[in-house]
């Protein structure tokens, strides 16, 4: 069991500024990400888009914004639960247990949750055929290649992790790449090595198709392909992988007794709580009139959230408000000297 | 000032009046359209508000995609030729009585 005054449910540019304001006011916070690495939409669906928006920076891009914050809280050493979700909030002892998917154990006076639009989960195929052979024989991602070894491999998907396990898996599998148009959104060396691979014969390329079935009894067989006018195809396969980016979804947050609003919780904007004491939200998955869905929205909610987590971490001390150009305390804690 | 038609996978219609310069998917959020979700907000990085357009002049006389609309596309959930992000259509009065049919889900 992790003792912390706070736990942050998401590691995107929100929580991670609200983790900054904590460190700022003397408190401890441990952070949980669903993804591998840190920054949230930021770092998945835009790293090398620029934004316009953040205030005092003209332009960065997704990733840039990361590192930054990431620097921005070194000074605090806080922990970050990668690859891990929250999947239960209890409340024992006026206190909430939170456990992870992986078996983690935290006890915090405040939980706040920084989701997004929830956790990010691949994006599967719409056959309900396939459900029957999920993380079996179809699979939307790889863990332990030497399973394709020798095998009839069918590979959906135009992205990077399509034409890279493609081109990768080629080299002992017997793979056949489908796409549902011509162009590829891959990186340009990859498509050249495909369409190689493809002119000598090393797989099967097979485009303006999208997966119909899949076949099988008891263990997969074949799956059935159709072109845009309705032909079809039928093609052997041991495996189907399928690479369509991340989706999110609001996953085990509906089931923790907070209102919903749509996808989205309510908070009031004094502090960001919900309606469980103790539990905030801040960012694109809180809700309240005016909510705009910007970056530097989310900052300040996380500041404002910070201090009311302050009111339950430290019950017998007084919040007192200080600016870092003049705090010593707060220097201090930033390690900085004067 | 445009009308729009939204019609969902179970054929059950809607119509709204959508102001100038807002996206088609914004005129759906906003008038509580179910089947179009926008989880990014229109950053043209979730493809959740993905619809068909499938009366193909209209498909033709609507703006041509910009770059990065098929790659997200892509990751839609059963998309075809006549496919398009809806945050992407820009209403203006040449899109009234523009119908949008929306995927069985969007993801």
């Amino acid at each position: 069991m992790i003792k912390t005054d706070v736990v942050i449910v998401g590691a995107g540019p929100t929580g991670l500024f609200c983790a900054h304001q904590l460190g700022i006011i003397g408190l401890k916070c441990e952070i949980v990400d669903n993804l591998s690495k840190i920054g949230g939409q930021c770092i998945e669906l835009y790293p090398d888009k620029p934004i316009y928006d953040i205030p005092a920076v003209p332009e960065c891009t997704g990733e840039e914004l990361t590192n930054n914050l990431i620097e921005q809280i070194k000074p605090f050493n806080f922990n970050f639960h990668l690859s891990d979700r929250v999947q239960e909030l209890k409340s024992e002892n006026g206190k909430w247990t939170v456990k992870t998917l992986n078996g983690k154990r935290f006890e915090t006076p405040n939980v706040v949750i920084a989701g997004g639009v929830g956790s990010f989960e691949p994006r599967k195929f719409p056959t309900k055929s396939a459900e029957k052979y999920d993380g079996k024989s179809v699979l939307y991602s790889i863990k332990d290649k030497t399973i394709f070894k020798d095998k009839s491999v069918v590979i959906f998907g135009g992205g990077d992790s399509a034409l890279d396990w493609a081109i990768e898996l080629s080299n002992s599998s017997k793979v056949t790449l489908v796409h549902r148009r011509d162009e590829f959104r891959g990186a340009p060396a990859s498509v050249q090595k495909i369409k190689e691979l493809s002119e000598n014969k090393t797989i099967d390329l097979i485009t303006k198709y999208s997966i119909k079935d899949v076949k099988g009894n008891g263990s997969l067989e074949s799956v059935e392909i159709k072109g845009e006018s309705g032909e079809s195809k039928v093609i052997k396969a041991d495996y189907v992988l399928g690479f369509f980016g991340l989706i999110m979804q609001l996953g085990p947050i509906s089931e923790w007794g907070l209102n919903l609003d749509k996808k989205a919780i309510p908070v009031n904007t004094e502090n960001f709580e919900t309606n469980k004491k103790g539990i905030f939200a801040i960012g694109d998955i809180c809700t309240y009139p005016g909510k705009l869905k910007l970056i530097l929205s989310g900052f300040h909610e996380g500041a404002l959230a910070a201090r009311g987590c302050f009111k339950y971490a430290r019950p017998d001390e007084k919040y007192r408000f200080e600016f870092t150009t003049a705090s010593s305390t707060i220097k201090d804690r930033l390690g900085v000297k004067e | 000032m445009a009308k729009i038609k939204y019609i969902e996978f179970s054929g059950k219609e809607h119509e709204a009046d959508v102001a100038n310069g807002l996206s088609v998917m914004e005129g759906a959020i906003q008038n509580d359209i179910p089947g179009i979700d926008g989880d990014c907000g229109g950053g043209m990085s979730c493809a959740t508000c993905h619809v068909y357009i499938n009366n193909d002049e209209w498909y033709k006389k609507l703006p041509e995609k910009e770059m990065g609309e098929d790659d997200m596309l892509d990751q839609a959930y059963e998309p075809k030729s006549n496919s398009r992000l809806s945050c992407q259509l820009i209403v203006s009065d040449d899109l009234d009585g523009l119908t949008v049919h929306m995927p069985e889900k969007q993801a």
